[in-house]
């Protein structure tokens, strides 16, 4: 018994390598899956109407897209170590006000100073969430739901009844989302630099390696080690950060912010990353699936309004979508524990 | 008395703990949060008589039961939801989508009854395919009912698209804006119907064994399969009943308000949780009351009243609920934090441990 027990240790290694081979294969899926869905609609769609594939309307698409894309960038941090920021919306919300005051109607005001307020804006949010989380003990859900609020309440106080109007602007920062290099918006491309390089983080740091172990199991990340706290900390202030950014992108794109700026913004960028094929429990997903998701969000969105097809049916969609990809989920991560069970016991025997 | 001298050699002379200890034991319920939460009820009443002479009218009392009836009803079914370990955003879309099919069905002559049997229907099916979701997909509650969120909202938007119905019977929508009669004018239907699902629902949850086991596989899950309790079926059920309440809550919705719009209860969800939580129902299952959900409730219908009294915006309440919702999980964090830190105190001392240490205590707190 003992010796059968001591012989089936040694072949764990090889059916170890094994197993990241088909765990890769199976993540390769599944953001081939997203791609190959955002074909379909993409030539579905074309299909029925020409006007789709205009380069008006693919600018107009990534367009849209980068606000969500560089969001959800974001939130795969944070919901890759297990947690979730709720609070993006309102943290977009209050910076895009914020941030857009300071022009305070003489346009001369320097463009970037307003990036970096911005920036300062989301980042202590995220801070103050990231320490909740960390230090508190709390769970991240109920943390951001709570400052889901208080952002968005604070933000109401500040704003009252009045709201930045697109005259308010200079037209140099009203045409960013605008400026095209080769027919691509410059937005977009920023966008995917900065997804690239998340991506990159995620994928090849140290500290980033170290949020997947977070996410899939705290426990055994904290016996190897693994400083919990910051990190998770870290992965909020990058949220934040991200999301006071996407503030001031937002204002330069629609020109007027009042308080209602981003609201239920959460919701999608959830969606989008969990579409995206990252796990809503921590521990696997990709940077470029999650923007990926947000793609084909926008996709939809438009593919809708183009083919005349009210955009009530929109919600739905993305609704419907999200418990999809999870179901896939599953059952894939199902299929994948039976097949990893089967192969080791063949090797054992 | 000399309480220290009292002690078994080797313990740590703490000099406030043994007084604490014996409170802890000769009244257990000072130390629960509903007490806590009942005392800070009493507080906010009272500061809400001193800001406002209008604060204990019964025409404020059922402005109060007009404007959260549906979010305390809702808060019923979620409460046995979270202490069985699972969530339910998807309350505020169901409303939504009662809402609407209340719009639809009406503006095409059906009879109002069918609209009361096909609601209900949708209600009990749209928490079945949550709970079919969570317990036999496997999924995480959370996940699916974020995506049945947007799903069910989406339904309601396609229901209505831009439309709004508001030719509803006064028979009916006098149910929404009346009192209950005999009441002095100051109990909504809605306030009385929480009331009585209350009453249910504690009933259910505290004196049953299908509570029992509510608490059980919110604790732990495996150690109540093995015990024999079928989770995966009453937590369907679970989903079930907070799809057909919220249904309910929809209906009064849209009395209330004499309108089915597509947009009726967006964000609801985030007050719901908030409200649970506030009374002192652990995130993590297992633990709450529903008499410390009622206590929730008035806080947080008292709060925002008493800032509505005191011309704060009101728009802005966000701010306080929110930091009521911090302040809750923080308080019961600490308060674990401190029970587990007494729990260690005496291990150290060997000797005295659970048995005697009450009856030492006693003796401890004479001076």
């Amino acid at each position: 018994m003992t010796a059968t027990v001591l012989r089936r240790e040694p072949p764990e290694t090889p059916a170890d390598s094994g197993s990241t081979k088909l765990t890769e294969r199976v993540f390769r899926i599944r953001e081939s899956g997203i791609i190959v869905v955002l074909a379909l609609f993409v030539a579905v769609t074309a299909g029925i109407q020409h006007r789709f594939v205009s380069v008006s309307n693919i600018q107009f698409v990534l367009v849209n897209t980068a606000i969500f894309a560089l969001l959800a960038l974001g939130e795969t941090l944070v919901v890759v170590s297990r947690n979730v920021d709720l609070s993006v919306g309102s943290v977009l919300g209050i910076s895009a006000y914020l941030s857009a005051s300071l022009f305070g109607g003489h346009h001369g005001f320097p463009v970037p100073v307003v990036f970096g307020a911005g920036l300062g804006i989301g980042l202590g949010w995220g801070i103050v969430n990231g320490l909740l989380v960390a230090a508190g003990r709390v769970p991240s859900l109920v943390v951001t739901l709570a400052t889901l609020y208080i952002i968005r309440g604070i933000d109401i106080l500040i704003v009252g009844g009045s709201m930045v109007t697109a005259n308010s602007l200079p037209t140099g920062f009203l045409g960013i989302p605008k400026e095209t290099v080769l027919g691509v918006p410059d937005i977009a491309l920023a966008v995917a630099v900065v997804v690239a390089a998340g991506a990159y983080y995620l994928r090849s740091f140290r500290s980033g390696r170290e949020l997947y172990a977070i996410g899939s199991n705290p426990e055994a990340a904290r016996l190897a080690g693994i400083p919990i706290g910051k990190r998770v900390l870290f992965a909020f202030a990058v949220s934040g950060a991200i999301a006071g950014v996407a503030g001031v992108l937002w204002a330069a794109q629609y020109g007027t912010v009042d308080s209602t700026a981003g609201s239920g913004y959460e919701l999608t960028v959830v969606t989008a990353v969990v579409v995206g094929g990252v796990a809503i429990f921590g521990g696997s997903g990709s940077a470029v699936g999650a923007a990926l998701g947000a793609l084909l969000l926008a996709t939809i969105n438009s593919a809708l309004y183009v083919l005349g097809i009210s955009d009530f049916w929109d919600q739905a969609i993305a609704g419907f979508l999200l418990i999809l990809a999870i179901t896939m989920d599953r059952v894939i991560s199902v299929k994948l524990t039976a097949a990893l069970r089967l192969r080791s016991t063949r090797r054992a025997a | 008395m000399q309480p220290d001298l009292d002690l078994a050699p080797g313990k740590p002379p703490g000099p406030s703990r043994p007084g604490l200890a014996s409170m802890r034991a000769r009244a257990p319920w000072a130390f629960r949060w509903e007490t806590g939460l009942a005392l800070i009820v009493v507080i906010i009443g009272v500061a809400g008589v001193a800001a406002s002479p209008n604060f204990l009218t019964s025409a404020n009392l059922f402005n109060l039961g007009l404007s959260n009836g549906e979010i305390a009803i809702m808060a019923l079914p979620m409460t046995l939801i979270i202490i069985s370990g699972e969530i339910d955003l998807s309350v505020s879309s169901t409303l939504g989508m009662s809402s609407c099919l209340l719009g639809f069905l009406w503006s095409r002559h059906w009879p109002m009854i069918a609209i009361f049997v096909v609601i209900a229907i949708v209600g009990l099916a749209a928490g079945a395919f949550n709970g079919l979701l969570v317990t036999r997909v496997g999924l995480p509650s959370l996940a699916v009912t974020i995506g049945t969120l947007t799903l069910y909202a989406g339904i309601a938007e396609i229901l209505l698209g831009p439309n709004t119905v508001s030719n509803f019977p006064t028979a009916y929508t006098n149910l929404g804006v009346n009192a209950v009669p005999f009441t002095g004018n100051a109990i909504t239907y809605s306030t009385a119907i929480f009331a009585v699902l209350a009453v249910i629902f504690g009933v259910i949850l505290h004196a049953t064994p299908a509570g029992r086991s509510i608490f059980a596989m919110g604790a732990s899950p495996e150690a109540a399969m093995f015990a024999g309790i079928r989770v995966k079926r009453i937590k369907t059920v679970l989903f079930m009943v907070s799809g057909l309440v919220c249904s309910l809550a929809g209906v009064l919705y849209t009395f209330r308000l004499s309108t089915a719009v597509q947009n009726n209860g967006v964000g609801l969800e985030l007050d719901v949780v908030a409200i649970v939580l506030v009374g002192g129902i652990s995130i993590f299952g297992g633990q709450g009351s529903i008499p410390g959900v009622v206590l929730g409730v008035l806080a947080f219908v008292g709060i925002q009243n008493v800032l509505l009294l005191t011309n704060f915006n009101q728009e802005a309440s966000g701010v306080v609920a929110g930091g009521l919702l911090l302040l809750s999980v923080f308080g019961r964090n600490a308060a674990s934090y401190s029970t587990r830190l007494r729990q260690r105190l005496p291990a150290r001392g060997r000797r005295p441990a659970e048995g005697p240490a009450p009856g030492q205590a006693t003796a401890g707190s004479q001076p």
